[in-house]
Parts: structure tokens; sequence; C-alpha cells
């Protein structure tokens, strides 16, 4: 099996998609030349060219614009954010064009674009550069939501993204891109919309994507060695969400925790809480407990950047609590 | 033009002089694993456009700048130690390791903040320009970027309204040549950027920022004809010594064109200057150098020595001082969690 960084498999996954679909465009700042701020496009512009790898003037909001526009004519357009903190200034495009366009004109046409970009902290980035914003996208109807976790994952939902009817907003995590894993691209892989039960325990299920996948793994291996079981569900989709998946496991063991790096205040892991809590109630011991970020910006300070989310040591210190 | 004296053609080159070994100890803090991570953008080879814009500049100016602003801070007089410390993430910092590099700012110096979004600090020059208009204080307001930064449709929003109502308001562009590997000509097709200024109808120059005297010159005629009423756009071509951050080599231009780029070198330019004219001997400038080495080292050992922002600092001015600080996870939990 082939080992490959979690950045090589988002590569490979726009090259192979290219290959086979010569409708697929790349634009955004420095994906060509440059390769990508993060290098994920590295040299796609010597194998597509600079017709289908566009490099773009620092212009958000028609970057996006023009991929809706690309996507409504034919095309098929990955259009690149390199921080997802410049999503607010997109937000008209993404948010009152891609996400409405279906719906508003009465079905006659899609926007299948996929808007890649890349979140969270890790960096000393600061307070613009390291935000996890996918609250702001899964609360926009009309919008898909893709968030890997996993090298596997990287490839898989960008190559399926790339098949979606419907806009695809799919945000990378900036401190896992040089994660290693050996992985075999043609092992038989979850649908689009399903998630991944990463870990099987009675205890407690814990719920989380992206970066804090790794943390929550972490954590269950503290709590199994004090005998706690967890269960962790990796979504890889938050928008389709697969409540299923998340209401088989939390009816079974009783016991829910959420865990995302974004701001505690009306993020994903509230709206993850308060569905669990209406559609699992009965089957509940005790409230699900949301593990967020501070509802703060990020700070540059290393030490404050990590005190500001969620690590290992809460999250299995807080599931040791809940089964005190 | 009117040839500068002695003493100021000797205090821009002071001034260029800092900034640039300013710099220089900022990429020694980071070799040295001491700085706040490595997004930190040196204005080396751009001494003259932050020397001579803010030389233009009256003490009510106010300003914002990019995420390349080391420079136009200290030429406005911050304190080298204060800075250092930020970009190290300490708590003795401008603002106590929060900002760090790309987000510093010093409301008494009229630094109304450092930006790492591009084009991100360019309308609030059009709002402290209503502000100078409605207090009658006669302030201008600057607002300085990078030429990536043209790129923004919120500059084009903010030259119209500025010209639209007159305001005292500039547009400084340090144009480096290049936004990341992206060079200027690979980012718009007219590259003398000054002209869609005018088209807006702003006063609109571009000048050689080889030349620090004729950056001054030009600011000050931008910034006092914004004084006047009527805003300015100012871009001053230099090249970017460096990689675009801390990490970046810059693969995409050839060492040819590298070399040629920094023998456009507005410090040494200036200082050949001065024993050209006569107006300072090579001894003196020497010793000027030892000593702004001096200063801009004890900057690094400043900022070793001093303390990490302690954990509880970070819920603190996320809104006023006398308001309630948000609520820590770890609070709530233990609430949530306490057993009876
Ligand atoms: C809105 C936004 N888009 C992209 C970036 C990433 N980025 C940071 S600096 C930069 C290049 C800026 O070039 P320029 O304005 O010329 O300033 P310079 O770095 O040359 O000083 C880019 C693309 C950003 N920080 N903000
Ligand atoms: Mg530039």
């Amino acid at each position: 099996m082939p080992e490959l960084t979690y950045r090589d498999a988002l590569r490979k996954a726009l090259a192979d998609s290219m290959a086979e679909n010569p409708d697929i465009i790349l634009i955004g700042e420095e994906v060509g030349r440059y390769g990508g701020a993060y290098g994920v496009t590295k040299d796609l512009i010597k194998e597509f060219g600079p017709e289908r790898v566009i490099d773009t003037p620092i212009s958000e909001p028609s970057i996006v614009g023009a991929a809706v526009g690309a996507a409504m004519t034919g095309l098929r357009p990955v259009a690149e954010l390199m921080y997802v903190d410049f999503l607010g200034m997109t937000m008209d495009q993404l948010a009152n064009q891609a996400a409405k366009i279906r719906y508003m004109f009465g079905g006659q046409i899609g926007v299948p674009m996929v808007l890649r970009t890349q979140g969270g902290t890790g960096r000393s980035a600061g307070a613009q550069h390291s935000q996890s914003l996918e609250a702001y996208v899964m609360h926009t109807p009309g919008l898909r939501l893709a968030m890997p976790a996993t090298v596997a994952d990287a490839y898989h939902l960008l190559r399926q993204a790339l098949t979606s009817p419907d806009p695809v907003v799919f945000i990378e995590h900036k401190a896992l891109y040089t994660m290693k894993e050996d992985v075999d691209l043609d092992a038989p892989v979850p649908p689009w919309g399903k998630a991944a039960v990463r870990r099987h325990g009675k205890d407690l299920v814990i719920v989380t994507y992206s970066r804090q996948l790794h943390y929550v793994m972490e954590a269950a291996k503290t709590l199994a060695a004090k005998g706690i079981e967890a269960t962790v569900i990796d979504l890889r989709t938050l928008n389709p969400l697969d409540f299923d998946t998340i209401r088989e496991h939390v009816e079974r063991v009783g016991r829910a925790m959420v865990v995302s790096e974004g701001a505690m205040t009306a993020g994903v892991a509230a709206e993850l809480a308060a569905r669990i809590s209406e559609e699992c109630f009965d089957f509940l011991e005790e409230p699900v407990i949301r593990v967020a970020g501070e509802d703060i910006p990020i700070s540059v300070s290393t030490g404050l950047e990590t005190g500001s989310v969620p690590g290992p040591q809460l999250i299995a210190e807080t599931a040791g609590r809940m089964l005190a | 033009m009117s040839k500068k004296s002695n003493s100021d053609l000797l205090g821009l080159y002071r001034t260029m002089r800092r900034v640039r070994t300013f710099e220089e100890r900022v990429g020694e803090l980071f070799v040295r694993g001491q700085t706040a991570g490595s997004m930190l953008h040196l204005s080396i080879g751009e001494e003259s456009a932050a020397v001579g814009i803010t030389a233009a500049m009256k003490p009510q100016d106010t300003f914002t700048t990019h995420h390349r602003g080391h420079g136009i801070f200290l030429a406005r007089g911050a304190d080298p130690n204060r800075m250092m410390a930020e970009i190290g993430g300490k708590e003795a910092g401008y603002c106590h390791g929060k900002g760090g590099s790309m987000h510093i700012a010093d409301m008494s110096l009229g630094h109304l903040g450092a930006n790492a979004i591009v084009g991100g600090g360019i309308p609030a020059v059009v709002g402290a320009g209503l502000s100078a208009r409605h207090k009658r204080n006669n302030a201008v307001s600057v607002a300085f970027f990078g030429d990536g930064a043209t790129g923004q449709g919120v500059l084009y929003e903010s030259m119209n309204m500025a010209a639209l109502w007159g305001l005292p308001v500039v547009f400084a562009c340090i144009n480096n040549q290049y936004g990341m590997g992206t060079r200027i000509d690979q980012a718009t097709a007219n590259t003398n950027l000054h002209e869609r200024a005018i088209a807006f109808g702003l006063n609109g120059e571009s000048v050689d920022g080889l030349d620090v005297e004729e950056v001054a010159e030009a600011a000050r005629r931008v910034v006092d004809g914004a004084r006047a009423g009527k805003p300015g756009f100012l871009a001053v071509s230099c090249y970017r010594f460096y990689g675009h951050a801390r990490k970046d080599k810059s693969p995409y231009r050839d060492a040819g064109e590298e070399e040629t780029g920094r023998q456009r070198d507005p410090v040494a330019f200036t200082r050949a200057r001065l024993i050209e004219r006569g107006l300072t001997p090579e001894a003196d400038l020497d010793t000027l150098d030892a000593e702004i080495g001096a200063e801009m080292d004890a900057t690094i050992d400043f900022t070793i020595a001093q303390k990490e922002p302690p954990l509880a600092s970070m819920f603190r001015d996320v809104f006023d001082p006398e308001e309630p600080e948000p609520e820590p996870v770890r609070t709530r939990l233990n609430r949530v969690l306490a057993t009876e």
C-alpha cells in the first residue's frame, strides 16, 4: 500500500478527476505556478496547462463568483480559497448565489462547483488565519460540506465532491497536510454522506470530524486504559449529515459527547447536541456534552492558540467525568 | 526638486537602516525558533516606502497597514522591543501576544492596525477620513497595502467614496512586484497602478522606491493634497528581496532576477548618496549602523526574556473590560458535570 500524505491524497484526487473529466478547472490564488499555498496543487499546471489551472489576482469574491458562472455554463470548477477565514469576503457569491440558484430558479440548473479551502489552528497564524467556520456553511441551505480527517478521506471525499450535482464546500485542516497513512485507494469506500465509525465501545459515543478526530482517538486510548470504551464517529460530511449512524450508536450506548474545533456557541457541536437530545432523548443517561472551541478569537501566541481549542486531554477528562 | 539638507537625508537613512536591521533581526528570531509561527513578512527592499511616506505624515494622522507592515510601524515611531515581543507572541508585545506580526497596532501612534486580510485595512481609512472631517482635527488617514491588494474590489469602492466625498485619505501602494508567487503583470493587465486612481478622481502618482527623497517628495504632495481635501494614491515601486514569508524560498523567480532586484537597494543607495554628496563621512555612517545593530540586537534579548501571556488572558478583550468575559468551556463543563 502506498504511503501518502493528506496533501498528496488531495492532489491525486484532483489529478485523477481532472484526467477523467475535461470540464474540471482549478481557479484560485497561487494554485498554478506556486502550486498552492499548502502545496496541494503542485505541478498540476504542468500536467493540465494554464487554461485548466488558473492563477488569479487576489480577488476572492470574483474567484467564487466566476466559479458559479462557470458551473452554470458547463464546467465543473474547483475554486480555492487559501484560508477559510476569507469565506466572509465571498459569502455573497457562496450563500446568495451558489447556494440558492437551483432553488430560486425553480430547479432549472444546479451549481456543480467545489470550493476547496482549509481552516483551523496549528500555525500561530492568528485571529484571521486560524478559524473554523464550518458552521457558516452548515447554516446555509443549499451547500454541501465535507471535512476530511484522514488521508483516505482526503482522496475519496474530494473525488466524490467532484461528482456532486450541487455546490460543495470542502474544508481541509491546515494541521493535517503532512499527516501520512498507508492507504489502499482501491479499497471500497463509504458512499458520500456516510459517517465512519472509527472505534467501537459500549460506554460513550463521541461524534466529531476533521482534525479533532485524531484528538478524540488519542483520548479514547487514554480512556481505554482506564476501562472506558468509546465509540468514535467521524462525520466526514456535515451536509449531508448521517444522523442515522449517530442515532444507532447513541441509542445503543446512551451517552454522547460532540467534539468540534469551531467556537462553541451556535456551532456545529451545538447543532449536533440539539439534534441528539431531540431525537435520542429517551435513550440518554445524561445531557449531551459539547467540547468545542472557546467563544473567542484565536491568538498568535502558541499557548493561547492551543488553549482555545479542544485537545486530547480535555476530551479524555470530560469523558471520564461523564462516566464518573 | 528641492535638495534636502544633510539632517533630512541622514534622518531618512537612519530610519531606513533601523527598519532594515529590525527586519533582519526578525529573521534571526525566527531561525532561533523564538517567533510565534512563521508567517512573518519582511519589508527588506521596501524601506523607502515606509520611511518616505511616514515622513510626510503628521502626529494626528492615522494609518492602517498590510501584513508586511513592520517597517511602516517602526518608521512611525514604534518601540522595537514591544514590536519584537509581539512577533514573539509575548505578553510584553504591543497586543499582548494576541495579534503577532500580522495584527500589530498602536492607537497612540495612530496605527489602526496591521491586517492579515489582503485589502482588509483599506476601507477603514475612509471612515477615519469621515472622522477627521467631522471632528475637524486636520488628520489624514493613510492605507498602506501591497500591489496584490489592487486585486481587491474594496480598494476601488474605497477610492470612489474618498474621491466622491473629498476625504483626507491616502492610498499608499507598496508595489514590490509580487503578491506571493504572482508577479504584478500576471495579476493585472495595466500595471500603471496610479492611473486607476486618477480615473476615480484622486491625485495619483507612481514613484521609484530606490530614491527615498523622491518618495518623500511625492508623499508630501499626496498627503498635503489629501489634507486639503483631495484624496491621493501613491504607488512606490520596489523589489521584495526575499520570499513571501519566512518559509518561502521564491522558487518562482530566477536567481538573476533576484540579483538585479536586490541591487535596487534603497538603503545602500541612500548611504552612497550621503557619502557622495559629502553630507556624512563614511566612518560616521559605520558608527551609526553599529549603534542601530546593537539597538536591534537588544530587541532579541528583550523578547526571549519576556513571559508568555497567561492562559487566562485569552478571554480578555473579546469585549469591553467592563463587560463579563466569555465563559470558558472548562467552567461550563465543571458546572454541567458537577456531581451532586
Ligand atoms: C484576502 C486574502 N487573500 C489572500 C491572502 C493570502 N495572501 C497573504 S499575502 C498575499 C500576497 C499579498 O501581496 P501584496 O498585496 O503585493 O503584498 P506583499 O506580500 O507583496 O507585501 C496573499 C495572497 C490573504 N492573506 N488575504
Ligand atoms: Mg506585493
